[in-house]
């Protein structure tokens, strides 16, 4: 057990000591919140869907927990190249236990970053119907954090070098974000993109945050988002820790 | 302490396959400092992968403290500590952070650990700067680091992969004279690979010499020396292996330090 904690420890210490990406990381969501917020504001509210900053805000709030979650397992990709993986692979401890630090350091780390970005959707005039919502809101962060950061851990444990980074990006995390209904509503959309976007396990994320909030134009039953978070997450979890059993340096 | 018996270790891909390490035997006592030499892509490094558990073998046997490392691994990791050829330290954690989280992997009782951290950082002259994150840290402090680092454990094996290249004479100078210090009052046996040949003259009780994956000769240095009729172990080492120059294959490790170094200012 202390293997794990000294691992998510890392994880923990090394965002908090980065200002600079704290403050870069949270460049994106603003611009998303401030821009697509008060942008499509008046035509969202035109159509009668309501407020689109309030139907937008768990969206992003979805959307940094997921880059910052992915990225942070992808972080096993740095590791691999600049050496401390292998510190960490050849050390007496069981991989799995490796692996759990690592996911849970970064599903922390993402969860820090989205309770940020409430707090500047809070300042931006996003109001929850109730503010005791926000603890369950925490969890659904906390759901999607490791669900994401196994995945991105599975991901880094496949790949050799930063050279397919990229195409996980165009061709994975972009997608999951776009599909996942963090910007339009979902019961809106053709029917073949509705069933592409139940496959995007962020939709459930997003929609929790969104049934928590009591933000308009929520999908799916809230039960459902959780089950589906904590099934695919557990999929991912041990797939991850799979993968990650398999590295060799 | 290390018995090494026939190994082999084939990478095989869809272009074919390539022997690294081709029957290759050996035997390191318990308290020696054996170097092991050879050139670029001779095999030096693939070997330790495998005497470390990070490679499995394709063939062959090694015996660590009376330990098969393939099947009692986690009892293996325990009496062995590595300083890898390229750097393996946090940057973004202090010296005594770097340190304390090995001790954690490797379940060295807290009370043991701060007493030895500290014990090792003055021995390398480290500790006025425990404080500091390591990517403040020269070259030169950062080896020493990750060299007290692999004591921290009291292995009863140390592996230094190549922990002298790009340091000036004076740090490899040091550096030597601690390991020897070490090795001395701890009865730590040492493993080690460089490209130095002074140094391995100077340090190593007995020297095995790898080429193509095939291990050419092995022997103290003066019998390497009177074997080959040379004077110095540079020459000795030039006959046994011939004097072409080798080309190793591109180093993804070294490809990405320099796409880092574009991106994040040469902060890495």
């Amino acid at each position: 057990m202390s293997a794990i904690y000294i691992l998510w420890l890392r994880e923990v210490k090394r965002y908090l000591r980065s200002r600079a990406q704290i403050v870069a990381s949270l460049g994106q969501p603003m611009l998303y919140l401030l821009v697509l917020g008060f942008g499509l504001g008046p035509v969202f509210r035109r159509a009668g869907n309501g407020n689109y900053l309030q139907f937008i805000a768990p969206g992003v709030i979805g959307m940094t927990v997921l880059f910052s979650s992915i990225f942070s397992g992808l972080g096993l990709l740095w590791d691999r190249q600049f050496g401390f993986l292998k510190e960490t692979l050849v050390a007496p401890v069981p991989r799995i236990q490796i692996m759990i630090g690592r996911t849970m350091g970064g599903a922390t780390v993402a969860v820090m970053q989205g309770i940020l970005v409430t707090i500047i959707c809070l300042i931006a005039g996003f109001r929850p119907a109730h503010f005791s919502t926000i603890p369950i809101a925490l969890g659904f962060m906390i759901l999607i954090a490791l669900l994401f950061a196994a995945l991105g851990v599975a991901i880094g444990s496949s790949l050799q070098d930063m050279q397919g980074f990229q195409l996980i990006m165009n061709f994975l995390v972009m997608p999951i974000y776009f599909l996942s209904g963090a910007m339009f509503p979902l019961n809106d959309a053709h029917n073949v993109l509705k069933y592409i976007t139940r496959a995007d396990p962020l939709s459930y994320g997003i929609d929790g945050l969104r049934n928590v909030f009591g933000s308009p134009n929520v999908a799916f039953d809230p039960r459902v988002d959780v089950m589906v978070l904590i099934v695919v997450g557990s999929i991912l979890l041990v797939f991850g820790a799979y993968r990650f059993s398999k590295i060799e340096i | 302490m290390i018995r090494v018996r026939n190994l082999v270790k084939t990478f095989s891909s869809s272009s074919g396959s390539f022997t690294a390490v081709n029957d290759v035997s050996f035997d390191v006592e318990e308290g020696e400092i054996f170097a092991f030499l050879g050139p670029n892509g001779a095999g030096k490094t693939t070997t330790i992968k495998m005497l470390t558990t990070l490679l499995k073998p394709t063939s062959g046997a090694i015996e660590m403290d009376g330990l098969n490392p393939q099947v009692q691994q986690n009892e293996a990791r325990k009496r062995f500590g590595i300083v890898f050829q390229d750097p393996s330290l946090d940057g973004d954690l202090t010296a005594w952070e770097n340190m304390d989280l090995h001790g954690v992997l490797y379940h060295v009782p807290s009370k043991i650990r701060r007493q030895r951290t500290e014990d090792l950082l003055k021995l390398f002259e480290l500790w006025e700067r425990r404080n500091d994150q390591v990517k403040k840290f020269s070259g030169g402090m950062k080896r020493r680091l990750e060299i007290a680092r692999g004591f921290l454990h009291t292995p009863r094996i140390l592996f230094l992969d190549e922990p002298t290249l790009g340091l000036d004479p004076q740090s490899r100078n040091q550096l030597w004279t601690i390991v020897k210090k070490v090795n001395e009052a701890e009865r730590v046996t040492v493993f080690l690979t460089t490209h130095y040949m002074d140094e391995a003259d100077r340090v190593a009780h007995r020297i095995g010499i790898i080429d193509h994956g095939k291990l050419v000769t092995q022997g103290t240095p003066r019998e390497i020396k009177d074997q080959t009729g040379s004077e110095t172990l540079e020459d000795a080492f030039l006959k046994l292996t011939g004097s072409t120059i080798r080309d190793e294959s591109a180093d993804p490790a070294a490809a990405m330090r320099q796409f880092a170094k574009m991106w994040s200012g040469g902060k890495r």
